[in-house]
């Protein structure tokens, strides 16, 4: 059974999707959901385990070979990412079954779960996979689930904000999709191993260019990249608050999965770091990025958009990091990737609580919380802390290499820009802090009790990843640096 | 030389076209046709692509020697399917709009927003 | 154009002229898929929506300058990648180079069905077409996460009274779809089962069910029509449609061999056309 693991990564969350429909019961579903998405977890440790020790698996769908039939291949970078997102999918969906109860109608319960593990299934399938077009066809059922999880949003703009991402998200995946023909027009192949090998042919011509520039425009709509971010703070605001946990801590990484994948491993890095300016544009784009989001977080009313938008400042450090193109950069943003997972899933599932007991997440409304529901309140503040890079926690690791990097290279004002968005970091998770501890709670909202069991386990299983892999760096490191070695090893 | 590429070009104007109504206009629905039409545009691409002069359609017959290459076929077979499931999807989200907000435009949509807030 | 109603039918009249292009092209799989999906379903389901959202748009107040820069950019940068493009219709083009000769040449032996894109959908690329059944599925539940609970018993009300209104006036158009539906549907058993050697298969098949049915829910009213197509069924439909074709994979995958390594194709046209159903 051991050989069959790539496939079952992916296929034993989109197969379960369907047969949740035929179990009906919500409760029964949700236990199903979490068995499902709990074993993809499992899945995803064997499988790293086997990478670490023998490399690279490649697994031939259907038995043909590549590149005629689809292969999925499993590098250190992918099975590290299917362990970022299976996991976080399965602590997240530990409190969904209480958190929904308020914010979705209950017939939609069972629903709700099948677009969840479709959306999980979508997203391992874009990592597992070797395949170009099939890399397509994941990326759209990842997406089309997600559309329709944020309109699941009790508020009526979760429809509009929904609609929005949709539009954009089909923009996105259009070019893509748009870029996938130009590469198969020129050289033939679909699938990624082929096409590296011929790609450097072609590579002089402008058709080649053009699809380049294709994938880096479509991927980074997909990735609220700092100009194209504008479908983002509304999506994640108005969704239930499961979906934003899930979301936030995975949809994104996917992109940067993507943009990483094709740029170092189809294109080729010598390509794609010299067909366009393309670092020196991340680069200015990602700091912009951080100080644009994080300003606009400092003025959010709202602790929903106030996270959105400093989620878009943190894809503004990933982007930076690898937009310096060297193996300590890649790394940083790979460790950024799982260290960001892990907060924004944290600080958003707490928020769950939050709006669970005082259904509101305006920040007026978190006067005394600090007091009123003391460990939701910590868990917000170790995720704060983290989000702001103090020592002990992940934000600071990731931090710190991102730094090392910039100044490896002699980036020294770059490196000067990113603390100086760490103080902005600082701005924000302040005022939450000051409205929760400092105030007195309004006497309209009355005795809050604190979030039920079901919340704070997996909050708090998340906070202590926080700090526990911000304490013990070995394994995050170890394979973040494995993976961004190899990345730049294998590439020409 | 112009010759020979002409297809693509034909086939790139309509691209924009469907583009232009997708990021212009107002209306959610019209949006959507945009939507389709640059999808299908993109999609007759892929289709120029696997043409072969001189070839027939990818069927095995006694006789016929030359096919046209079936694999962009294949692909545009799923992209259709795709397609069509996300302009679903639009719609139900329109229809669920106009139901919520009354409306299908966006300047109303976000005018109702507004005084929301 | 603001009356949304003629632009509907205008991209309806579109999509059968690109399928006719399939056709030129020799894609005719395609342009079967394209006429059926396009044309049929599309305009469909747009005019479903049409009749739920109102038919005419406001006068437009939208400021079209950085729109336009975008899309000219857009176009501008495509235009000078086909600069580089191998010519239309070449034959020497890389993409029928490489990996698209094994196809031609050995689907015979290897596969058993003269249709290549037939087998090469349904057995070299067949973790795509999984997908795509996928897809339909995850658009048929967010649909339907979106549509079937929020209506209230009034709304229903309210909408069967606008259809009877509109069933009176349309009697010709009744009689003559219900004459029709007949046939689309016998139509759509024949495409099924021809998929294998001319163009065709489940999918297309299950679409054209699909129109039949949206067809016959639009004219006669959403209620009949779910009296006569219960959802529940459609619902387990459904999911058997997905299961039947990831169970032959995971089959497959007891047995030994990799995941999707079958021989035997006959199981995944089903499942198309369980998931075609669905789209209503």
């Amino acid at each position: 059974m051991l050989a069959h693991l790539p496939i079952l990564q992916v296929i034993v969350p989109l197969l379960a999707a369907p047969f949740c429909l035929i179990l009906r019961r919500a409760l029964l579903v949700w236990l199903f959901a979490l068995i499902v998405s709990g074993s993809a977890f499992l899945i995803s440790i064997t499988l790293l385990q086997q990478v670490l020790a023998s490399g690279t698996i490649s697994y031939d769908l259907g038995g043909w070979s590549p590149p005629w039939g689809i292969e999925y291949r499993i590098d250190k970078l992918s099975a590290y990412l299917l362990l970022i997102i299976s996991a976080i999918s399965t602590v997240v969906l530990l409190a969904a079954r209480i958190s929904i109860q308020k914010e979705i109608p209950a017939d939609r319960h069972t629903l709700f779960y099948i677009l969840y593990l479709l959306s999980l299934a979508g997203m391992l399938g874009i990592i597992a996979t070797g395949d170009i077009f099939n890399v397509f066809v994941f990326l759209e059922i990842s997406s089309l689930s997600a559309y329709s999880l944020i309109a699941l949003g009790k508020d009526r703009r979760a429809l509009w904000a929904s609609y929005q991402y949709l539009i954009m998200g089909t923009i996105g995946a259009t070019f893509i999709l748009i870029s996938i023909g130009l590469m198969y027009q020129m050289t033939g192949t679909l699938n990624m191993e082929d096409l590296s090998r011929r790609l450097p042919e072609v590579a002089q011509t402008r058709t080649l260019f053009a699809a380049f520039a294709f994938f880096i425009v479509g991927v980074c709509l997909k990735l609220a990249m700092f100009p194209l971010h504008l479908w983002l703070p509304n999506a994640y605001s108005y969704a239930p608050s499961i979906v934003t946990a899930f979301l936030a801590a995975t949809a994104t990484k996917v992109a940067i999965y993507l943009l990483i994948r094709f740029t170092f491993s189809v294109f080729g890095i010598s390509f794609s770091f010299t067909a366009l300016p393309l670092q020196t544009i991340f680069l200015l784009l990602g700091l912009l990025g951080i100080f644009v989001a994080s300003t606009a977080a400092i003025y959010q009313e709202n602790v929903k958009h106030l996270f959105a938008y400093s989620s878009i400042a943190q894809i503004g450090y990933m982007i930076v990091g690898y937009s310096i193109g060297t193996t300590t950069g890649l790394m940083a943003t790979l460790l950024h990737l799982f260290n960001h997972a892990l907060m924004k899933s944290a600080l958003f599932l707490a928020l769950g609580a939050v709006i669970y007991r005082i259904g509101s997440a305006q920040l007026s409304a978190f006067q005394g919380l600090g007091r009123q529901m003391p460990f939701t309140m910590a868990a917000i503040v170790v995720g704060g802390l983290s989000l702001i890079g103090v020592p002990l926690t992940v934000g600071f690791v990731s931090k710190w290499y991102l730094i090392l990097a910039t100044i490896e290279n002699g980036w020294w004002p770059v490196a000067v820009l990113i603390l100086l968005g760490s103080l902005l970091a600082i701005v924000y998770v302040w005022r939450i802090v000051e409205t929760a501890y400092f105030k007195e709670p309004a006497a309209s909202i009355g005795q809050v009790k604190e979030a039920p069991l079901a919340f704070l386990v997996p909050v708090w299983v998340l906070v202590a990843a926080n700090i526990y892999f911000g304490i013990d760096t070995r394994l995050s490191i170890q394979v973040a640096q494995a993976a961004s070695q190899s990345l730049f090893g294998v590439a020409p | 030389m112009i010759l020979g590429l002409y297809n693509y070009w034909i086939v790139i104007v309509l691209m924009m076209i469907g583009f232009y109504i997708m990021i212009a206009h107002g209306n959610l629905i019209k949006k959507i046709i945009g939507l389709n039409i640059f999808q299908t545009s993109v999609f007759i691409f892929y289709i120029t692509i696997g043409k072969v002069d001189g070839g027939t359609a990818p069927i095995l017959a006694d006789g016929i020697t030359r096919y046209s290459n079936p694999l962009p076929h294949v692909l545009i077979l799923t992209a259709i399917v795709v397609g069509i499931a996300t302009t679903a999807l639009a719609l139900a989200l329109a229809v669920r709009i106009k139901e919520v907000y009354g409306s299908v435009e966006e300047s109303e949509i976000q005018e109702k927003d507004n005084q929301k807030c | 154009m603001k009356d949304l109603f003629a632009v509907v039918m205008l991209s309806g009249i579109y999509s059968l002229l690109t399928a006719s292009f399939f056709v030129a092209m020799d894609a005719v799989d395609v342009a079967f898929t394209e006429a059926s999906v396009g044309a049929g379903i599309f305009t469909l389901l747009m005019l479903t929506t049409i009749t739920m959202t109102g038919r005419y748009e406001r006068a437009a107040r939208h400021k079209p300058t950085l729109a336009l820069a975008v899309v000219l950019a857009t176009g501008g940068l495509l235009i000078y990648g086909t600069l580089d493009m191998p010519y239309f219709g070449d034959p020497q083009a890389a993409a029928h180079l490489h990996v698209a000769p094994r196809y031609i040449h050995d689907s015979m032996q290897e596969i058993g069905v003269p249709n290549i894109v037939t087998s090469v959908l349904a057995s070299y690329r067949a973790f795509d077409t999984l997908g795509e059944v996928v897809v339909i599925f995850t658009a048929g539940i967010g649909v339907l996460a979106l549509l079937s609970v929020a209506r209230r018993p009034e709304d229903d009300a309210e909408i069967n009274s606008v259809n009877d209104s509109m069933h009176e006036q349309h009697l010709i158009l009744r009689i003559v779809t219900k004459i029709l539906i007949p046939f689309i549907l016998l139509f759509a058993l024949y495409v099924q089962f021809h998929g294998d050697f001319g163009p065709g298969g489940g999918f297309q098949a299950g679409m054209i069910f699909t129109a039949a049915i949206i067809l016959y829910a639009m004219l006669f009213g959403l209620s009949t029509a779910r009296r006569v197509i219960s959802q529940p069924l459609i619902r387990l439909l459904t999911a058997i449609g997905v299961l039947i074709f990831g169970g032959v994979g995971v089959v497959s995958l007891l047995n030994g061999g990799n995941f999707l390594d079958y021989n035997v194709l006959s199981d995944d046209p089903v499942a198309g056309q369980h998931l075609g159903i669905l789209l209503i």
